[in-house]
This record gives C-alpha cells, sequence and structure tokens, in this order.
C-alpha cells in the first residue's frame, strides 16, 4: 500500500515549477560555473544556512534537507561548505533582499536559501540559489512538494538542480543503487539482493539470504532489475519487477548457467552469457517474443555485455586473444573490434549513458584498476588502484562511478565505493554490511 | 515497509519451491568442505573411507577435489591420476550420481570467474566420460570464486582455491 502510494505521490512531485520572486536577469555578466575537467583542484566555496521553517512543525525536516543538500554537494569533491560560524549575514526571511557583500566578506562563491513548510503531512521546500559574486541569482527559485516521507528526494532534486545550474551536467543525485549486501565469513558468505539511495540512505532488501545472487542490473526505465541467482543450484538469470517485488526466471534456455545479463537501451533486449559444455558465449533475448540469438561464437569465454546507449552496439570481455580484453560488436552479433590495448587484462566494460567512455576493471601486476577509455579504446585513464576493485557502474549523467572494493586476506570484506571520471571524490558509499555489485539506476522519474 | 515485506514473502516461497536442489552452498549453509548439504550425502551415511565402496572412500581416499593452474582449465598429471580413480569407483558404483563443482580464485573480476569455473568443471566431466562413466550421471556447475575453501589472499590459497570437486549423490541418474 504505502510503496504504492509514494510512487504516485512521487509521480505528482514534479517540481511545481513556481516561479518565486522577480524574473532574473537574463544578463548574469560573469556566470557562476564549474568545469568538471582536470583544471578543478580547489573546491567552490558555498554558504548554505539551514533552510528556514516557515509554518507548521518544519524546523526538523528543515534541517535535515539542508544536510542532505549540503552533503550531496559536498560529495562531489566540487563544493565546499562554509561553516555557519563564519556567516556574517543571517537569513532572517525567504524573500528578504541578499546582503551579497557580507557573503562576499566571506568568500561564498554561492549562496543557497530555502524554506520549508509543513502542513498536514504535506511539505513544501523553496529555494534559491545566487551566484554572489555577481550579485544576482543564478536561475529562478523553486518550490517542490511531497509528502513528509518524501523529504530526501526533495532535498536531492533541490542539489540536482544546484549542482545542474553550477557545472552545466546533467543531475544525479536523485537516483538509487541496487547492490548485494554481504555477509558471514568469506567461505560461506550470505548475499541479497538489496536498493538504496546512491547515497546509503533507505535500504531495503529485496531477496532473502537464501541463495547466492550476483550482479544486479538495473533497466533504463528503472522499474526492472536482472540478476543472477543460484536458487536453483546452479547460476540462472533473474528478473525483477520492482514494484510488485516478484521475480520470474528467464526463460529456461538450453545450456548449464546464465549469468551476466544487462538490459538493451529500450528494456526490451537482454544480453547475457550462456554456458554450455564448459564453454561460454554470449546471447540476446528478446523478452516480447522470446526468440534468443546467438550473438558469439567462439571456444573462449565471451562475457559481460554492456549495450551503447543507442543500442546498436555491445561492448564485451573475452579472452580470445589469450587473456581478457574488451571488444565491441555490433548489438545483432558480427564482427567484434578489439578496443583495449594496455599491459595486462581487461573486463567488465560499462557503456557510459552519455555514450562518450566505456569504463571497465583493469589487472595487471597483482593490481585491480577501475579506468575509463574512449569507445575506440584511445585515452584510457585509470581512477583507482587496490587489491581487488572491480565492477564499474555509471551515474545517470555519466559524470561518476560507483564500483566494488574488496580487502585481502581471510577477513577481507567488500565495500562500495565512489569515484568521479576525473579520479578525485573518492569515497565510501556508507552501507549497513559489507556491500558488492553495485549498479545504478536512472535519474528517478 | 509492507512493500518489502511483500517481497520477502515472495521470495521466500520461490526458495521453498526449490529446496531439493543441488545446491550445497545455499547462502552460508555449510561452507565449503565435502560432501553433506542439500544435495549431497550427508555426513552420517559417508562411511568409513577405508571402505572402498563408501563414498567417504571417494571423497577422502581418492580424493575429490583436483587443482588447476592459474587461468587454466588444463588437468594435471596428478589431476589426470585421481580422476583415473574417481572414474573407477564410479563405473563399480553405478547407483551414484555426481555434481563436478568449479571454482577460481579470488584473482579475477566476478563473471570471468564464474565463466572459468565453468570451463574447469567441464574438463573434469569430459576426462570423466572419457574414462566410461555416462555423462546422463554427471553435472556441472561453477561457484566462481563464490566459494573459497581457503581464505588467505596470497597463492598458497589461491593454489587451494582453484579446483573442481566431485561431489556425489546417491540416486539413479537422471
Amino acid at each position: 500500500m504505502k510503496g504504492n502510494g509514494l510512487i504516485c505521490r512521487l509521480g505528482a512531485l514534479a517540481i511545481a515549477g513556481a516561479v518565486l520572486g522577480a524574473a532574473t536577469s537574463g544578463a548574469a555578466a560573469a556566470p557562476l560555473h564549474l568545469e568538471i575537467t582536470d583544471g578543478v583542484i580547489e573546491p567552490m566555496p558555498f554558504a548554505a544556512p539551514t533552510f528556514l521553517a516557515e509554518g507548521g512543525n518544519a524546523a526538523e525536516i528543515a534541517q535535515a534537507i539542508t544536510q542532505v543538500i549540503v552533503s550531496d554537494l559536498q560529495g562531489t569533491g566540487l563544493f565546499a561548505q562554509i561553516p555557519a560560524s563564519a556567516y556574517i549575514s543571517q537569513v532572517a526571511s525567504f524573500d528578504a533582499p541578499v546582503a551579497f557583500a557580507d557573503w562576499k566578506a566571506i568568500n561564498a562563491q554561492a549562496l543557497i536559501t530555502g524554506a520549508v513548510s509543513d502542513q498536514g503531512g504535506r511539505i513544501a521546500v523553496k529555494f534559491r540559489l545566487y551566484d554572489v559574486f555577481s550579485d544576482a541569482p543564478l536561475g529562478d527559485g523553486q518550490q517542490m512538494t511531497g509528502g513528509e516521507g518524501d523529504w530526501r528526494r526533495i532535498a536531492h532534486k533541490i542539489a540536482d538542480q544546484i549542482y545542474s545550474r553550477i557545472t552545466g551536467e546533467g543531475p544525479y543525485f536523485d537516483s538509487r543503487v541496487v547492490f548485494v549486501s554481504e555477509s558471514g565469513p568469506k567461505n560461506a558468505r550470505q548475499k541479497q539482493l538489496a536498493i538504496m539511495d546512491y547515497d546509503g540512505a533507505n535500504v531495503s532488501f529485496l531477496t532473502d539470504a537464501s541463495s547466492i545472487v550476483l550482479a544486479p542490473r538495473f533497466s533504463q526505465q528503472g522499474n526492472k532489475i536482472l540478476y543472477t541467482s543460484f536458487e536453483t543450484g546452479f547460476p540462472r538469470i533473474k528478473e525483477m519487477d520492482l514494484r510488485s517485488g516478484a521475480s520470474r526466471a528467464l526463460a529456461d534456455l538450453q545450456g548449464n548457467m546464465t549469468f551476466a545479463p544487462r538490459f538493451s537501451p529500450d528494456g526490451d533486449t537482454v544480453a547475457f552469457s550462456l554456458e554450455q559444455n564448459g564453454n561460454t558465449d554470449i546471447y540476446a533475448m528478446s523478452l516480447s517474443s522470446g526468440q534468443v540469438r546467438r550473438l558469439t561464437d567462439t571456444p573462449s569465454i565471451e562475457t559481460a555485455p554492456s549495450f551503447s546507449p543507442d543500442g546498436s552496439q555491445i561492448a564485451f570481455e573475452s579472452d580470445r586473444s589469450g587473456t581478457q580484453q574488451i571488444y565491441v560488436m555490433p548489438a545483432g552479433g558480427g564482427e567484434a573490434t578489439r578496443v583495449s590495448s594496455g599491459e595486462g587484462r581487461y573486463s567488465t566494460p560499462v557503456w557510459s549513458p552519455r555514450g562518450d567512455l566505456v569504463a571497465f576493471t583493469k589487472q595487471n601486476g597483482g593490481r585491480f584498476y577501475i579506468g575509463v577509455m574512449r569507445t575506440d579504446g584511445s585515452e584510457e585513464r585509470l581512477l583507482t588502484s587496490s587489491y581487488l576493485d572491480e565492477g564499474p557502474t555509471w551515474s545517470p549523467n555519466g559524470r561518476v562511478i560507483m564500483f566494488t572494493r574488496e580487502s585481502p586476506g581471510a577477513t577481507g570484506t567488500a565495500k562500495l565505493f565512489s569515484v568521479d571520471i576525473s579520479g578525485r571524490a573518492l569515497h565510501a558509499v556508507p552501507t549497513q554490511g559489507a556491500a558488492s555489485d553495485p549498479a545504478w539506476s536512472p535519474l528517478l522519474p | 515497509m509492507q512493500k518489502i515485506s511483500t517481497i520477502f514473502l515472495l521470495v521466500g516461497a520461490l526458495a521453498l519451491a526449490a529446496c531439493n536442489n543441488p545446491n550445497r552452498y545455499g547462502n552460508g549453509a555449510g561452507g565449503a568442505g565435502g560432501a553433506g548439504g542439500a544435495g549431497g550425502i550427508g555426513a552420517g551415511a559417508l562411511g568409513d573411507p577405508s571402505n572402498p565402496n563408501s563414498p567417504a572412500y571417494f571423497q577422502q581416499t581418492i580424493g575429490d577435489t583436483v587443482h588447476f593452474v592459474v587461468d587454466q582449465s588444463t588437468l594435471t598429471p596428478e589431476a589426470q591420476a585421481t580422476l583415473t580413480q574417481q572414474a573407477t569407483w564410479l563405473n563399480k558404483h553405478p547407483t551414484y550420481t555426481a555434481i563436478v563443482e568449479g571454482h577460481a580464485d579470488e584473482q579475477g573480476t566476478r563473471e570471468y570467474n564464474l565463466a572459468l569455473g565453468a570451463r574447469r568443471a567441464s574438463s573434469v566431466q569430459q576426462f570423466l566420460v572419457a574414462q566410461g562413466v555416462s555423462a546422463a550421471r554427471l553435472k556441472t556447475v561453477s561457484y566462481g570464486k563464490e566459494r573459497p575453501i581457503a581464505l588467505c589472499s596470497e597463492e598458497s590459497c589461491f593454489a587451494q582455491n582453484r579446483r573442481a570437486v566431485t561431489v556425489l549423490s546417491a540416486g539413479a541418474g537422471s
């Protein structure tokens, strides 16, 4: 009940579009802007006074919303909050004129103000973003409304607006991550599918711990996941509808194991690996017709298929050359082109949602790396390195990568980490216990 | 909250429906080791390892496990010697079936290791079949790097984890 209600409410949440205050001067002379390039070294200082509580009993929720916005922005590594103790000016009213000089004096380049009202369980959150050194707002003020339970999503949506206005990049904070929650000793690890907000909040479990589950993947529509389960005793692909929670096995296929599934961008096709007599190749299955097509036919291991965002190509890994390397082939199968060319082994290619890069796992000299390269294999850059990093997944805007990092030894455990595509802002994503195999959702509706 | 518990119930029901599966490693159940658990033979029924007709003899005296070189699924001479004895035993005891489990060490990505474990299990299966064991009595499964038997992150452990284990089950082949 509650679950369905939430989805409906969020559907209706859609930015109410209420434009507050006067129209922005179109002439913003030197607009506040951050380019996400290797050049950004110093995070942009910003001030975000605790949002005002207007009406109702909104003080607590206003504080919580402010904290989530600050945490989203700081988590990118691009922004640094100026502590409230440094403020000269206080914001007494949402519509009062801004004392730009006071914010300039503490070197706040951006100022975020907001107000929250809470009436009968419905909250309304207004915010404005100011470019302090231009003495002007950056974009329009906006109001978002929702149920009390939606406060985190509203905070993420506001942070997304701020991030997008300043960087020019697409939003990504209002998104979820499905992953494998791990517990128990290394030789008897229990694995359950779980889902959470991108920042680790609002965790819920999607399966119990009765059988091993691996590598969940989101559909681009955000309503379904694919994963591999040992429920029958053999690895088999399952599809779960996130709204109903119901799971079903993909049609019984000839072959011993099926694994490594991924949806096509339109959600109608699943590319996956099928093993038969010890040999693993890539197949594609149409969900509407049930038709299965074999895409590779070699005695080597072909796995980890990932569609390009336009659906026309598939990146995958193969050890046909003797070691794991990344290849690209037409989505219908056919001649594959090897794209990885550096030293070591390359695996788990994942096409960026922007289409410009492929993220991958690299193994070389006893260490693992997460890296990105252009889709033709050029401009390879390694972003992380550790005893065991693997399995990258892209943020909806193609600017951040989440992956699994596992520590060595008998007590080694897996954790989720996040890094941006320039290799900065590397941090652990908070989860209650050990976690692996993250898959990022598309931006929520 | 309501939604979550519904999901739990559903999954629970599916898991129950599949409870006679050959997965002796059902999440957390058992851990690594010899036969036992859902599809294998209970520890009590293994018998005496000095009795050549007992599953314990197959498991411990012949040895149910063979090991592999890094990234390889080729059978070493030692592995072939063990498997020749396994085949002889299986040929003498036609009421037993077996699942060959392939495993990989942790130095590889998850999906590749599943495929590599399958290659190893298949090598063992093919060898046993070549020695006269009916293919209908042998299934294979791969656990990739999900079920290590040795826990350190050094070659001494990796070498033990790159393995294929022939797990006996009682009952006629299907």
